[in-house]
């Protein structure tokens, strides 16, 4: 959905990377002949440390998204997590006394990060919040991978009139400015749940795969090992589905971790603009909204969501970097 | 460099109308009655007003008729009045708020070439040392953190803890001179350069890395040049051009990106009329300023391209 994909970075691959392919042992040329695929292990194995805390992290996040969630339908609240929207001084009617809790309290055993300013649980708020992060995010990179990366992987293939036809409307989506096209949009539901937001920001993600996928599938249709398909008779239909897209999935899924950084930043604007999730689900932008109204008297409830944005979001860039730059070592391979 | 330019101008066109299309549709995308979305809750009671908006709308006719005659008032640059604030007519308000968005932007994009340049610089002639790891590690950061909550994090220091610059408002030029106008515009700036300088100065970096691999600057050090003179009059010259084109793709972007900063800082620019507007379903403002702003970006990203071409002879050839 953006031309910056969050950040147009300039993948700089310099060449002493090409010849660590060799030597690390991603492609086995042994006996069998066909690629060895690298383990979850050997990949890890592979990451700098930062790219490792990185990635501990998203899987953090990803889980604690799907505890909350599960927490809040399947099990009513009766996993250890505290309500989310429950105002923890409120006047309670079974008991017949308030709550014990206080607003903007300081973190403690019962509140690991305090309360926020009507007592309610901000740790909570947050694992919370990361559910709405984690469905656009996924949402968004189910679309354009599946969505965008057949289309540009067909067209980068096909070349010719459909090719034309199909990079003319995406210039034209990708022409209007991102988040001017997606307000707009917005703008024009009066209730925005959280399947309309993360539909809305899918379907505007899938022109920038397109894009990526089209010029990866391009260079891997002129590569020899598809000329030698085509030679030996093979259907399109097959070269398509056997040698270009599964050549072209590392770049694109590469691309959608940047991808996905960018779409939890837009969706974090909208929430902070009041435009995404109704209230009272808790995003990470609309708790940094609410807390930011009272900085002068508790700055530490607009750290604890802004943190979790930013780390989130550095994450993503670390770690899709990092499978960028693998995925470069891995083509000069083939 | 005919042939490019006519394509390039073919695509604009194709562009514009793609881009004014999707616009004019906002109103007809509307579940139920477009005249009384557009009147908004409080006015259509009023059977007068009603006739009138149908009457402005043209809803009797068919959609394509009534976006040649839509796009016929626009290119005029009537866009409608609202109706929720009874005879604003969105152009004015347009006209009102474009200068201070533009200042905005230009303010962005100048603290961020000041700040990035010399990075860039600094991070190519250190390549690999520990001046380059610090300010690429900046940079990615910088990337990551949304510019709101660096905005947040710029009021909390400069408004609430040091008491020198207000949290937000806006103090127009005209009105209260040009300090006090700058004493509001320094946060929002900034705010917005922040993600700005860590792209260019990436981009500086690893145009320069490429740059200082040239013979011409071998040849330039065996004639005993200084380094700073290599690298300022030598290195930064042909690695300026694809920043400009960045600098310019920006440009247009940020136009539309201050909504976020625009609302964090109550800054009376297009971005900020256009949250008013979504909240308040002022349908006819949110469709001129998107539009508008759409337009704008299209138009700024193609001059970019033929600037580009003017000034790079590989380009201008292909």
């Amino acid at each position: 959905m953006s031309t910056t994909g969050g950040a147009p970075h300039t993948p700089d691959f310099p060449s002493d990377r090409l010849t660590r392919v060799s030597t690390s042992g991603q492609i086995d040329s042994g006996s069998t002949g066909k690629p060895r695929r690298a383990t979850l292990r050997e990949v890890i194995g592979e990451m700098p440390v930062l790219v490792k805390i990185s990635a501990l992290w998203l899987t953090l996040v990803v889980f604690g998204a799907i505890y909350a969630k599960l927490d809040s339908t399947v099990f009513n609240g009766a996993l250890p997590l505290q309500d989310p929207n429950l105002q923890t001084n409120n006047f309670d009617v079974n008991t017949g006394a308030f709550g014990t809790g206080d607003p903007l309290e300081s973190p403690s055993f019962t509140h690991f990060l305090g309360t926020d300013a009507i007592a309610r649980d901000t740790f909570s708020r947050i694992v919370h919040g990361a559910w709405v992060s984690l469905i656009v995010a996924g949402v968004s990179a189910s679309f354009g991978i599946i969505v965008g990366g057949f289309f540009g992987s067909l067209v980068g293939f096909v070349r010719g009139r459909t090719e034309a036809v199909v990079m003319a409307g995406i210039d034209v989506i990708l022409a209007f400015p991102a988040l001017i096209l997606l307000l707009a949009l917005v703008s024009i539901f009066e209730v925005r749940s959280l399947t309309l937001i993360s539909l809305v920001i899918g379907v505007l993600s899938i022109p920038a795969y397109t894009r990526v996928a089209r010029a990866n599938s391009l260079a891997i249709s002129n590569r020899e090992f598809v000329l030698a398909a085509r030679a030996i008779g093979t259907k399109s239909r097959t070269i398509l589905f056997r040698e270009v897209i599964p050549n072209v999935m590392p770049t694109l899924i590469a691309y959608a971790m940047v991808s996905a950084a960018f779409v939890i930043v837009v969706e974090g604007s909208l929430s902070f603009l009041g435009l995404s999730v109704q209230l009272p689900q808790s995003t990470w932008g609309n708790m940094i909204n609410q807390a930011r109204r009272d900085i002068k008297s508790n700055t530490a409830q607009v750290i604890w969501p802004s943190l979790a944005l930013s780390v989130t979001v550095l994450s993503l860039n670390q770690v899709g970097d990092f499978f960028q730059r693998r995925g470069s070592n891995r083509d000069a391979a083939l | 460099m005919g042939r490019v330019l006519a394509a390039r101008l073919a695509r604009l066109v194709a562009t514009l109308f793609a881009v004014t299309l999707l616009s004019f549709l906002l109103t007809s995308l509307l579940p139920g009655d477009p005249a009384v979305a557009v009147l908004g809750q409080d006015n259509i009671q009023n059977p007068e007003l009603l006739a009138e908006v149908r009457e402005e709308l043209g809803l009797n006719d068919p959609i394509p008729v009534r976006y040649v005659k839509w796009l016929g008032d626009a290119v005029r640059f009537d866009l409608g009045e609202s109706y929720i604030n009874r005879g604003q007519e969105v152009s004015d308000t347009i006209k009102q708020r474009l200068p201070v968005t533009a200042q905005l932007a230009v303010m962005a994009i100048g603290i961020a070439l000041v700040l990035a340049v010399p990075l860039g610089v600094i991070g190519a002639y250190k390549e690999g040392k520990w001046q380059d790891s610090t300010t690429s590690a900046a940079a990615q950061v910088a990337l990551s953190v949304p510019n709101f909550i660096t905005g947040i994090f710029l009021i909390w220091l400069f408004a609430v803890k040091l008491d020198l610059l207000p949290a937000s408002n806006w103090n127009r030029i005209s009105d209260k001179g040009l300090s006090a106008n700058l004493k509001t515009a320094i946060l929002p700036a900034t705010a917005l350069a922040t993600t700005q300088m860590a792209i260019f100065s990436r981009l500086v970096r690893a145009d320069m890395i490429a740059t200082l691999k040239e013979n011409y600057i071998l040849s330039a050090r065996a004639k005993g040049l200084g380094d700073r003179y290599i690298l300022m009059r030598h290195a930064l010259r042909p690695s300026s051009l694809s920043l400009m084109t960045i600098v310019g793709i920006n440009f247009g972007a940020l136009l539309g990106g201050t909504v976020v900063i625009e609302t964090l800082f109550a800054v009376p620019g297009l971005g900020f009329r256009l949250i008013n507007a979504i909240n308040q379903r002022d349908i006819l403002v949110i469709q001129g300023i998107t539009v508008f702003v759409a337009v704008v970006y299209v138009v700024i990203n193609t001059v970019v391209d033929l600037l580009y071409a003017v000034v790079d002879p590989r380009i201008r050839r292909g």
